[in-house]
């Protein structure tokens, strides 16, 4: 009897113990969902604030009753932040669009055709992607500038087409389907650009997906480069519009219409994430480059 | 399989292309530049051949400043992230409901412009006339006095700067720690259970050895994303990162490739290559220590 008390005891102990650490981990984990939360809070909540609002708090309030949108409209009326979204848009659908082509078919003649040299050139590919950017971007820096591509789209979109990474991917995902489908195709007399359009690209569109969705990640939020490449405003894309909306927008002191202009091109890619989420972070694990 | 040489070719030419004029080419390139004295943008010409570039790089103040900030970033940064990784991962991975909302929440400053985020960063934690920001606001009621973190004291930019780093490389090594700690054989932390080994054993004896090969992924992927930083020193002080004396290794190549202190290619390329060469070492090294540890 005695003995069965001292077990419920200690059952009840453990357990004592066992939801004091829990409430430590909710606690912790909600902490850092807080970090991370709180910055798209506070530029969601300063971008609805009127001008007068803002600055007129010494200490600002975690909460405004009067929402406006007029930092919206500025945003769009006295900054070119319309062409700087629409600047990027183009950027990203050419650059991605290049991108998958140009990578599907490498990717496919690794994988599929039998040539020689090939394991020689794949090795050889395989070490480009140890390449940094930095080395690289200095002469196409200076060839960009001599062809006179500065402040066009072309020279924008060309160097940022190549990515060995994104082929690597692609070739092992087309290496998984079977041999059989090829012979088949082949006897019956389909074309290897038609058995690749017809038959593996459908079979390995998961990972065409990924890979675009990560590419276009990378896209609407590249900054390097075309900070290098374009001097004119109405080049600029969104990463580069922020900087100049901050350096010689609204002036300093409208920081609730630079934060509209921060929220406007924050949504695109949250919410492509939000609709992606799975994907977007199986593929980031598989093969995130940031970090 | 019959080969087929010419349809191969054929199928790789675009890539390749792509690959030589952008790559391969600059990669032989830079180090032409780096050697070529002198050299003038606009008319193209050089006076000579030799090593003066990386010494002018050397012992330009900025350069050194750069280089101290870099390295201040990433032996702050490094441990940092992947500690709170791996403590919000362990976190993650011990509960049940709830798990995949933070899953997603902590994954958001993965899919944010680096540029437009670090905006918001620079008014929480910047002091103006109007407002001492909300940071500072803080940390008076706490009884501190209020610091400039922008545009004050140097240990108070690089805090920030830090601190935006950590905020955006987190996403990447929770997620990399979470699927490696979900890969954890389950029965060894049965067994575990059986014998009633103590929490703290488990973690040391069983989670850390096998998921630290992905330790040792994350930190060398971690240092060397480290040495690259830049957008998150010019999304927080602007483009004038020289002004602020918060300028980075990476950012010292790109001004010295163009802006208002630009046009020097050669001095460029002599800096970026000496930045590959210590990446290209810190990984060596931090390979050899991992082999020895695994």
């Amino acid at each position: 009897m005695e003995q069965q008390l001292d077990f419920q005891n200690m059952q009840k102990r453990t357990n004592r113990r066992q939801r004091a650490l829990k409430v430590l981990v909710y606690g912790f984990l909600s902490l850092w969902a807080l970090v991370v939360l709180f910055p798209f809070y506070w530029m969601v909540l300063t971008s609805v604030k009127s001008y007068g609002a803002y600055n007129a708090e010494h200490v600002p309030a975690l909460y405004t009753l009067e929402p406006t949108l007029q930092n919206y409209v500025d945003a769009f009326t006295t900054v070119p932040l319309l062409g700087y979204l629409i600047n990027t848009l183009i950027f990203t659908i050419v650059t991605t669009a290049i991108m998958i082509v140009v990578s599907t078919l490498a990717a496919y003649a690794f994988a599929r055709l039998e040539f020689r040299g090939k394991n020689l050139l794949f090795t050889l590919f395989l070490s480009l992607m140890m390449i940094p950017s930095e080395l690289v971007v200095i002469t196409n820096f200076v060839t960009v500038t001599n062809l006179d591509m500065r402040n066009t789209f072309a020279g924008l979109i060309l160097p940022s087409v190549t990515s060995v990474f994104y082929i690597y991917l692609l070739k092992e995902n087309f290496e998984q389907v079977p041999d059989e489908l090829y012979r088949a195709a082949k006897v019956d007399g389909t074309s290897d650009l038609k058995y690749l359009w017809k038959v593996m690209i459908p079979i390995c569109r998961p990972t065409i997906v990924t890979v675009t969705i990560l590419k276009v990640i990378e896209c609407w939020n590249s900054y390097v480069w075309p900070r290098l490449v374009t001097d004119d405003p109405s080049y600029y894309l969104v990463s580069n519009g922020i900087q100049e909306i901050r350096e010689n927008g609204f002036g300093r002191e409208n920081i609730p219409a630079m934060m509209a202009a921060v929220v406007v091109i924050s949504i695109p890619l949250i919410l492509l994430f939000l609709v992606f989420r799975r994907k977007i972070m199986a593929g980031v694990s598989r093969g995130g480059l940031k970090g | 399989m019959k080969k087929n040489n010419g349809k191969a070719w054929l199928y790789l030419l675009p890539a390749l292309l792509f690959l030589i004029v952008f790559m391969v080419y600059p990669l032989i390139d830079v180090f032409i530049y780096s050697i070529e004295e002198g050299f003038n943008f606009a008319s193209q010409t050089y006076y000579g051949v030799g090593l003066y570039n990386f010494s002018y790089v050397l012992h330009d103040p900025y350069f050194l400043q750069a280089v101290q900030n870099t390295f201040l970033l990433v032996i702050i940064t490094v441990p940092v992230s992947t500690g709170l990784a791996l403590l919000i991962s362990v976190g993650l991975s011990s509960i049940r409901p709830l798990r995949e909302l933070y899953q997603t929440i902590y994954f958001l400053p993965y899919v944010t412009n680096t540029l437009a985020v670090g905006l918001v960063f620079m008014i929480l934690f910047q002091k103006t006339e109007y407002t001492d920001g909300l940071v500072n606001l803080v940390i008076e009621l706490f009884g501190g006095n209020a610091v400039d973190f922008i545009d004050g004291p140097y240990w108070a930019k690089m805090f920030v700067l830090c601190f935006y780093t950590v905020w955006v490389v987190l996403p990447f090594k929770i997620l990399v720690l979470t699927s490696a700690l979900a890969s954890v054989n389950q029965d060894y932390y049965k067994a575990a259970r059986v014998d009633g080994t103590p929490r703290l054993r488990v973690f040391t004896r069983i989670t850390l050895p096998m998921i630290s090969p992905m330790i040792f992924y994350l930190v060398i992927t971690g240092f060397i994303g480290a040495f690259k930083a830049y957008s998150d020193a010019v999304a927080l002080f602007g483009t004038d990162l020289n002004a602020s004396g918060m300028n980075t290794i990476v950012g010292y190549v790109y001004d010295m490739l163009y802006g208002d202190s630009g046009g020097y290619p050669s001095y460029a390329s002599a800096a970026a290559i000496l930045l590959f060469a210590i990446v290209l070492t810190v990984t060596c090294i931090n390979l050899l220590v991992s082999r020895k540890k695994a």
